[in-house]
């Protein structure tokens, strides 16, 4: 079952197209990995579905729902979660008062949303630090923050903007195996991510971007053949 | 890990101090016997203004401290609340404790009404509008001659202490259990909502909108809803401070001062958090009532030299304000960090 | 109502506005700069009316000689306020920032009146009195000289902003701080500068105003508010549109106050205010 499909999705900014008629489905329980050079448009196409910007034209459907135009706020009641690439937590809050915000969604009470809350913060190993301001948390700290938080509204679509970006090379590994872990939850997930290694080993989908132009969808396998990717984007790496 | 997720659950939800809770108790109970001990009017007077500059702080501690929004023309809704209960007093004869709720009501939809505009402005474009909001209730109020224009409104006296009225002449010990008791109040539904979801969700719009957004907050109603508890708690400070002093004028009670120095007792205490403005009106109160008696012949306006001089210490040096002075240890206990 | 009268009223709002302009131009200037709002503008302002009024009723100097004074004065307060205040919060938060700058608007006002007393009081006799008639308008000469010293300190600032190497190493600051750092331009040094700069236009302003309007501790309020609202008009830290935004204010303010009543003056400005940054958040001008 389709739980997204975009269509003809754009958007400029002034004369560049950050988003050129970009087109793509996702599949109930995949992971779709977003891949593309810096400026391709990946942040700008997250903020297009989750109604963070507002898109100059194109359809977005969520469970054969319309969410094109909805504000970030409806669209999260939804169902749509989603971390950011430029962090955004509660910075004078502890972590525990950070995840509590996202479980308040759903529970009501204090004690009850708390202890989800916990329960998440555990998911994501973080639970000796759930009395620590936000502000103190080391930047892959954070990153399993916004997830935790994220996670807490119980999204059904997960979207997670370079969660490897910025974190020392010690640190990525427990942050694949994290995405991997929510995949078994059974949460449909799209990310983000430049390690194309990372994209390779997790990803059912990928989507590569390039100047706001999708050039190429499909299958890991497919992707990593296709000769306009290699060209724009896997020259640059050793192709794995 | 399981142990260890156990132990979080079992935590308490608070982290509750017997200490704090126990002197802060004492304090109450001292503060309700204390008129007991024969307290001469000026120390009635003190205490008076105390609770009520602590529970006008605690407004905008609402607005300011949990949604992050800086008005600068809070006085306004003082200035309705005063209004409403001398108005419908003098006019329909109607009792201040059932026009108290008016003057809340006419806050609250003003709030809305200011409110819905402002919410496409933040930062400083918001901050000028409020203080140019607060200055035209006051040029309104000064040219309209239904509630009196610049010379305001007298209210009729009682001949006698009636508290149907709200007016006593004899002793100023039943003011000081009103406002007391108001005072209380204001402090105890600030600390529930401090508690609450909803207390969360305002300290999530401020820290950071954007993010409150992916978290199914509709950050615009957030604002409003804060804004407008933020103006039912002033309002009735305004009616009680209007039965208090029973002559109230535009410059007095929308004076660009009662915007000032709530935020300025805020600032002191300590912004976002519930004793702050408790903390902030006990030392400020004193300080200008003090400099009032022992300095004011000179000019009158020594006390805000004092307000001017603390405020822009306290920016320089203790931005959190006096509360960050108190380790957190001691407000809450147990934090195994 | 003849066109007389409203050829009267434009004149009278076109040379309030240039003053309004110069104000705001100063605040702009401090703002763009630094991203702070001088909540304690028009305490400046009122310090550059006294300084001008002392200088004459202790010194017997006229207005019109002390003005350089004045301005150095005020550059020095500028200086002062930096050195003061205002670099212990250059990195703290918006709400701290506001009250350190309100707190010395406070601060300021109160000493005025501790010293001062509240009174109202004007300069006897200056130079510049008097007015003149062109065609059926009335134009009062410290009115018509105050306005027309202000447009002249505005270009000169505009100039200076734009023209000179110090100018330059302000709107290199302004851009960005740290890349200033990088090619050797101090920002604290900016920072004063800007201060200095801005504070003077102030004195300008204040020691020409001096010639005319009564000076009391209060008198600064409704120029600081008029001020920021040219600000916001004008687009935050935009030096030529305080120029647009002051006349626009001066006028509405002036065709306002007779065509409608002239006791709700501030009101048609916050009006004017708040459908501009409403529906206009970044202004009606661009950027410098
Ligand atoms: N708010 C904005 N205003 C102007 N340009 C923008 C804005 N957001 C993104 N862009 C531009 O759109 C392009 C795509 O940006 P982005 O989506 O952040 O790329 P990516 O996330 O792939 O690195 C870039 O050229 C960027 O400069
Ligand atoms: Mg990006």
């Amino acid at each position: 079952m389709k739980i997204l499909s975009v269509e003809n999705l754009s958007r400029s900014f002034g004369g560049i197209k950050a988003n050129d008629n970009i087109s793509f489905e996702v599949e109930q329980g995949s992971i779709l990995g977003i891949i593309g050079p810096n400026g391709a448009g990946k942040s700008t196409l997250f903020d297009l579905i989750t109604g963070y910007t507002k898109a100059d034209n194109g359809k977005v459907k969520f469970f054969e729902k319309n969410i094109f135009g909805l504000r970030p706020d409806k669209i999260s009641n939804l169902g749509v979660g989603r971390t950011f690439q430029k962090l955004k937590p509660f910075a004078d809050q502890t972590l525990l008062e950070n995840v509590m915000i996202g479980a308040f969604v759903k529970e009501q009470n204090i004690k009850k949303a708390r202890d989800k809350a916990l329960e998440i913060i555990d998911f994501v190993d973080l639970i000796e630090k759930r009395h620590h301001f936000a502000k103190e948390l080391s930047t892959g700290q954070r990153k399993r923050l916004e997830m935790a938080r994220a996670m807490a509204i119980e999204p059904k679509l997960l979207l997670m903007d370079e969660v490897t970006g910025g974190v020392d090379q010690k640190t990525i590994p427990g942050l694949v195996d994290l995405i991997k872990k929510l995949k078994k939850t059974g949460v449909t997930i799209i990310t983000i991510e430049h390690n194309i290694n990372i994209i390779m080993e997790i990803s059912d989908n990928v989507l590569a971007l390039d100047q706001g132009k999708s050039i190429a969808f499909g299958p890991p396998r497919e992707i990593q053949k296709n000769k306009q990717v290699i060209d724009s984007y896997l020259g640059t790496f050793d192709a794995a | 890990m399981e142990s260890k997720l156990i132990t979080a659950k079992s935590e308490p939800l608070w982290n509750t101090n017997n200490r704090v809770i126990s002197i802060v108790c004492a304090l109450v109970v001292l503060l309700f016997v204390l008129p007991l001990f024969g307290l001469n009017s000026f120390y009635l007077h003190l205490f008076i203004m105390i609770f009520m500059h602590a529970a006008m702080a605690q407004s905008w501690n609402v607005i300011a401290g949990f949604s992050g929004q800086i008005s600068l023309g809070h006085g306004a809704f003082f200035g309705i609340g005063a209004y409403a209960t001398s108005f419908f007093y003098m006019q329909y004869g109607i009792t201040p404790w059932v026009s108290i709720f008016f003057g809340m009501f006419i806050s609250a939809v003003f709030a809305v009404l200011i409110g819905i505009p402002m919410l496409r402005l933040s930062g400083h474009y918001f901050a000028i509008a409020t203080l140019l909001i607060g200055i035209s209730f006051q040029v309104v109020f000064q040219r309209w001659d239904l509630v009196g224009a610049a010379s305001g409104l007298w209210v009729t006296m009682t001949p006698e202490d009636s508290w149907t009225a709200l007016q006593f002449h004899s002793s100023k010990v039943p003011y000081y259990y009103v406002f007391l008791i108001f005072f209380l109040i204001t402090f105890f539904v600030v600390w529930l909502l401090s508690r609450s979801k909803l207390g969360y969700r305002l300290r999530a719009v401020r820290d950071d909108p954007q993010a409150a957004l992916s978290l199914c907050i509709n950050v615009s109603n957030y604002k409003i809803i804060a804004y407008v508890i933020s103006a039912m708690i002033m309002a009735p400070m305004g009616s009680l401070f209007a039965q208090y002093i029973l002559i109230i004028d535009p410059d007095r009670v929308f004076n660009i001062e009662i915007s000032i120095i709530v935020l300025l007792i805020t600032v002191l205490g300590g912004i976002g958090n519930v004793w702050g403005p408790i903390i902030g009106a006990s030392i400020l109160i004193p300080i200008s009532e003090y400099s009032r008696i022992y300095l004011g012949g000179t000019g009158g306006a020594v006390d805000l030299i004092f307000y001017g001089l603390i405020l822009m210490i306290i920016c320089i040096f203790r931005p959190n304000g006096l509360i960050s002075f108190i380790p957190k240890k001691i407000l809450e206990r147990k934090k195994q960090r | 109502m003849t066109s007389e009268i409203i050829l009267q009223a434009v004149v009278t709002g076109l040379m309030m506005g240039l003053i309004y302009a110069l104000i705001a131009a100063g605040l702009s200037l401090i703002f763009g700069l630094m991203e702070i709002v001088n909540f304690a503008h028009g305490e400046h302002l009122m310090l550059s009316m006294f300084s001008s009024f002392w200088l004459w009723s202790l010194f017997g100097l006229d207005p019109l000689f002390s003005i350089p004074i004045t301005i150095l004065l005020l550059a020095f307060c500028g200086i002062l306020t930096h050195y003061f205040l205002i670099r212990y919060i250059l990195k703290a938060k918006m709400l701290i920032q506001i009250c350190a700058t309100f707190g010395l608007s406070i601060f300021i006002r109160s000493i005025a009146q501790l010293l001062w007393t509240p009174d109202f009081r004007n300069v006897d006799k200056p130079l510049l009195e008097g007015r003149i008639e062109v065609g059926s308008v009335f134009i009062g000469q410290p009115q018509l000289y105050a306005s027309l010293v202000c447009l002249l300190a505005f270009i000169g600032l505009y100039l200076f902003v734009t023209k000179t190497e110090t100018g330059l190493a302000l709107q290199a600051t302004a851009q960005d701080r740290h890349a200033a750092e990088v090619l050797g331009i101090p920002s604290n040094k900016m920072f004063a500068i800007g201060w200095a700069i801005g504070l003077g236009c102030v004195g300008v302003a204040g020691g020409m105003m001096a010639n005319y309007f009564f000076i009391f501790t209060d008198v600064g309020i409704n120029f600081a508010l008029f001020a920021f609202v040219a600000v916001a008009l004008g687009g935050f830290g935009s030096i030529i549109g305080c120029l647009y935004a002051g006349i626009i204010i001066g006028l509405v303010e002036s065709l306002g106050g007779l065509l409608i009543d002239p006791s709700f003056k501030l009101l048609y400005v916050f009006v004017i205010y708040l459908l501009v940054v409403i529906y206009k958040p970044q202004g009606l001008f661009g950027r410098y």
